[in-house]
């Protein structure tokens, strides 16, 4: 849908955290293309883009930047959090446990069965919250994803310190670990998570949200309708309402996000005939 | 010269005894004499009283602390040349002494009255050498005797003609201290000789006419032919030979013109050149042709063959300046008859070279060429192909064909594509002249002008061409090394000693060699990419399952993205000196293995080197950690993706019903107005009451 109505829109995500994300995708495209290179340099295709990369020491170089861009943005989540936690918490147990909890709770737990009944003609849609089961999934599986793929990353960038305690197999076995469960940040962010938030028809081709912060009010209590009547009956509604955008940034954000899309869509075209076609 | 103890015993005819003592001839010896004569002053002594002691069979006297017999044979001597003389003629040391006199005497000099001789036996080779004190060395005695010098004529003289060969054997025969221990080029001299025409004369048939040892090299005045004023230095060779075989250059007359004779020797050959010294024939040499006579027609632009009107014409220029500008035309054209006005005529063959080349001949006829040749197939090369005919050039000379520059050029002539070779050949080296170009070796050949740098000839060896299947080719898979290793030899010693030497290597499969990695005209550096890379796929060849692991690992992935700086191959089994890993010499060894890593990986310790280089996910028996790793991460990955994939496919229609219920809402919202036109407010109401209504809708459908 268009973001680009005029009259207030509701904010559903700060400016640090829209940053982060556009962050995040630049670090996590360029760390798929440099690595899937790696991982499938017995296809054509990984040498031919090794090649474009600048070759493959430039492609690692690239790499690395990536890892420490998404180490870094990992750092200012984690800081953004410790912060929030004193401004509007208080605690980490009002954090952690409070309504807008990114944990899964009960309620996640009956809305996803509410879903499947919804998908199957069974029941009405669920009555989302500020965070959905899915999105609350997407979370913890780049969160766990960035543990894991960052920590065996480590390794395989300094293998001499870390072999200083650990065994030299422990090596392979990272490398085991980094690239498939790369593959699987991959697959699922380019396939998964775009569906779920962007490819979905009534979001198609992409939904804006997350790039300029802000959606149509009436987008939003149709998403979103247990958050948009808690905010309505709490009367903080207008709290979150905001100006939209310019067309001109709605363009750019627009390109930006098909670009990022596109490249998302032929990394997994690539993996699949990778996969099919060529593996070994 | 010394008349003593050596003397004495070859008066008791034991000849050889006195040469096998001629070392203790360089002292004195101690005679006892009694002295009685007297003098004019006071008494001389006469041969009696010599012979009073001296005729005592028994007597010996003292020569550095060693017994020896004394003993002269009054009857042998006094039918010596000497048989007149007194005895302090030639011992004048002992005139006017005490006798008995004391033990030590001064050697006899012959030259008190042979002074001519004496002087022609310092400057020779004999006298030079007892000048040095070289114990071999002959004095006049060792040839000659002491006390019963006969005349040389005479039928028991030891210098006697017949006698000769005998006597200069002694030292020269195969085996003697002399042949064995000095510096002396001929071998086999004595049977040499004896089998001769000139041994034959003097020994079997007794002509005393005949030329011995001492007839060319003189008796006393013997040099070495490098001096010039040797006898049979090459200047003077001639005249020694025409003192016996006068006007012999009638006989040459054709290949020698008589004025030159004695002018101009150094054009000429000597008689030594055809007539081997020590060895000459009794053979009819072929009569030769004077060049002149044949450059007579030959030298005329316009000569042509009768038979098919090939050009005769010889160039004169070409000739001189040639590497045969010394040899004569009937050399190589041989069988003509000089007597004839067309000497030419009875020429019956073609020119052999290998008549004067004959090792490089034989060599050839085996070869492919050779082979080629004799089957008469008009693609065989003779010698004339590369080497030319008249202006025929050495290979160190940057004209000839033969040069190192120009072979490939040469070989080129056939071997390049289409042309007659390349065409009849069936194996799989192609292009060979261009990939040769373009090769290292090619490119400090062509581009860096390196004479010493490997062309065609050096590994298919320039007479013995075979093909590589031939056992005996230099480029045969067994000989590569060997070939190779004429210039690397390094490399090879290295190679040898590897696991891939055919020494060392115990496998069935055939053994790589130096062209299975380096290739064989298309050689590169290997210091440069393509090589680099290559050389997994070369080692693949063989070591299949191996290559295969190292591609799964981060070395092999890399290497295939075309980087070169990760550790490839032999840059952790070594290039050519590979040995097996449980081998305390390999790089990979326990203790080396560290090391090896830390060539890159500096600072790399032994847990590090415990990293599987060649490690794969797919053999749960070696590798079981990465087996289950692999496979836990593969179901994490399915599992994710069913779940995620099925959750999706689930919401699509109900996705599909929202987006076409809101299409509803807004159509008459905003007809004729673009999307963003026209929106409700904020706080109406229809818009979600619009998707409700509609999934209410379709749930009672």
């Amino acid at each position: 849908m268009d973001a680009d109505r005029r009259g207030a829109q509701f904010e559903r995500f700060t400016r640090l955290n829209r940053g982060l994300h556009v962050v995040m995708i630049i670090s996590f495209i360029s760390l798929a293309l440099t690595g899937l290179t790696l991982k499938f340099s017995y296809t054509p295709w990984a040498r031919t883009l090794s090649h474009l990369l600048g070759g493959f020491e430039s492609a690692g170089y690239i790499h690395r930047v990536g890892a420490v861009l998404m180490i870094g943005l990992f750092a200012t989540h984690i800081a953004d959090l410790w912060r929030r936690k004193h401004r509007e918490y208080g605690s980490w147990r009002a954090l952690i446990f409070g309504p807008d909890t990114m944990l899964f709770t009960r309620r996640d737990m009956s809305e996803l069965i509410d879903s499947l009944k919804w998908f199957l003609g069974r029941g009405p849609r669920p009555q989302y919250g500020r965070w959905t089961y899915w999105e609350k999934f997407d979370y913890f599986a780049v969160f766990w994803g960035m543990m894991v793929i960052g920590s065996t990353g480590l390794m395989l960038w300094f293998p001499v310190f870390f072999t200083h305690v650990l065994p030299g197999w422990l090596i392979n076995v990272a490398s085991i670990i980094h690239s498939d469960e790369a593959l699987l940040a991959v697959g699922f962010i380019f396939t998964v998570h775009f569906f779920n938030t962007h490819l979905r028809p009534e979001k198609f081709p992409m939904d804006l949200v997350v790039f300029t912060g802000r959606m149509p009010i009436e987008e939003f209590r149709e998403d979103k309708p247990a958050e948009y009547e808690a905010l309505v009956a709490s009367g903080r509604l207008e709290e979150h309402l905001v100006e939209p955008y310019q067309p001109i940034v709605i363009r750019t954000v627009r390109i930006f996000a098909s670009v990022a899309l596109s490249l998302g869509f032929l990394i997994v075209l690539w993996i699949i005939y990778a996969m099919l076609f060529a593996y070994r | 010269m010394r008349l003593d103890a050596t003397g004495i015993s070859s008066l008791r005819g034991r000849p050889g005894w006195w040469t096998s003592r001629l070392p203790r001839l360089a002292v004195a010896v101690a005679f006892v004499i009694t002295p009685v004569a007297a003098t004019t002053t006071a008494f001389s002594q006469a041969n009696d009283d010599c012979l009073a002691c001296h005729e005592d069979r028994t007597l010996t006297g003292t020569r550095k602390g060693k017994t020896i017999p004394v003993f002269v044979d009054a009857k042998r001597f006094a039918a010596s040349v000497h048989g007149s003389l007194d005895c302090i003629s030639c011992h004048a040391d002992i005139e006017g002494k005490e006798l008995p006199h004391d033990d030590t005497l001064q050697p006899v000099d012959c030259g008190t009255c042979h002074d001519t001789i004496k002087a022609q036996h310092a400057r020779s080779l004999h006298g030079r050498a007892v000048a040095r004190g070289d114990p071999l060395a002959p004095v006049c005695s060792s040839c000659h005797g002491a006390h019963d010098i006969v005349p040389v004529r005479a039928p028991g003289s030891p210098v006697a003609p017949l006698r000769i060969p005998f006597l200069c054997g002694k030292c020269h025969e195969e085996g003697s201290p002399v042949q064995k221990q000095r510096d002396i080029h001929q071998d086999h001299i004595l049977e040499n000789f004896s089998e001769s025409i000139h041994g034959e004369g003097l020994l079997r048939k007794g002509l005393i006419v005949a030329p011995s040892c001492a007839s060319c090299h003189t008796a006393h005045s013997i040099l070495p032919h490098t001096d010039a004023e040797s006898s049979i230095a090459r200047r003077n060779i001639a005249g020694t030979c025409t003192k016996c075989h006068a006007e012999i250059e009638m006989v040459h007359r054709k290949v020698i013109k008589g004025a030159l004779w004695e002018k101009e020797l150094h054009v000429l050959p000597a008689c030594v050149d055809c007539h081997q010294p020590h060895k000459i024939r009794k053979v009819f040499y072929d009569q030769g042709m004077a060049d002149s006579d044949c450059m007579r027609c030959h030298d005329r632009p316009d000569i042509e063959a009768s038979s098919d009107g090939r050009s005769l014409h010889v160039s004169a220029v070409d000739l001189a300046g040639s590497r045969h500008s010394k040899t004569s035309c009937s050399q190589c054209h041989s069988g003509v008859s000089p007597s004839r006005v067309r000497a030419c005529e009875t020429i019956a063959a073609k020119v052999d070279c290998a008549s004067c080349h004959a090792e490089v001949g034989q060599r050839y006829q085996q070869s492919t060429h050779g082979q080629l040749l004799a089957e008469n197939d008009p693609n065989g090369p003779s010698c004339k192909e590369c080497h030319g005919t008249h202006g025929v050039l050495g290979r160190i000379d940057p004209r000839s064909a033969t040069f190192a520059i120009n072979v490939p050029t040469l070989c080129a002539r056939c071997h390049r594509e289409g042309r007659k070779a390349a065409a009849r050949y069936a194996g799989s080296q192609h292009e060979i002249i261009e990939h040769y170009t373009e090769s290292i070796h090619g490119k400090g050949l062509t581009k860096s002008g390196l004479t010493v740098t490997a062309m065609c000839t050096n590994c298919h060896t320039a007479h013995g061409v075979l093909p590589a299947s031939d056992p005996a080719s230099s480029v045969n898979p067994r000989n590569i090394p060997n070939t190779c290793g004429h210039c690397h030899h390094g490399i090879e010693e290295q190679f040898q000693k590897s696991v891939h030497a055919t020494e060392v290597g115990v496998t069935k499969k055939e053994l790589p060699v130096c062209s299975d990695c380096h290739s064989a005209h298309t050689i590169r550096r290997t210091d440069q990419t393509g090589f680099m890379l290559d050389i997994m796929t070369k080692c693949g060849r063989c070591h299949e399952a191996i290559a295969r692991t190292y591609f799964d690992t981060y070395h092999g992935k890399v290497s295939q993205l075309g980087y070169t700086k990760t550790a490839k191959c032999y840059d952790c089994h070594g290039a050519h000196d590979i040995l097996k890993v449980a081998d305390p010499r390999s790089h990979l060894s326990h203790d080396n293995v560290v090391q090896t890593c830390q060539k890159c990986h500096e600072g790399a310790t032994r847990r590090f080197a415990g990293y599987l280089s060649h490690a794969t996910h797919h053999d749960p028996d070696k590798y079981p950690f990465l087996y289950w790793t692999f496979w836990g991460m593969t179901s994490l990955l399915i599992g994710t993706f069913c779940v995620g994939g099925l959750h999706t496919l689930l919401w699509i229609p109900r996705a599909l019903q929202m987006r076409r219920a809101r299409q509803r809402v807004e159509a008459p919202a905003a007809p004729g107005a673009g999307p963003g036109a026209g929106a409700p407010p904020p706080a109406a109401g229809p818009p979600a009451a619009g998707p409700t209504e509609a999934k209410g809708g379709d749930r009672g459908r």
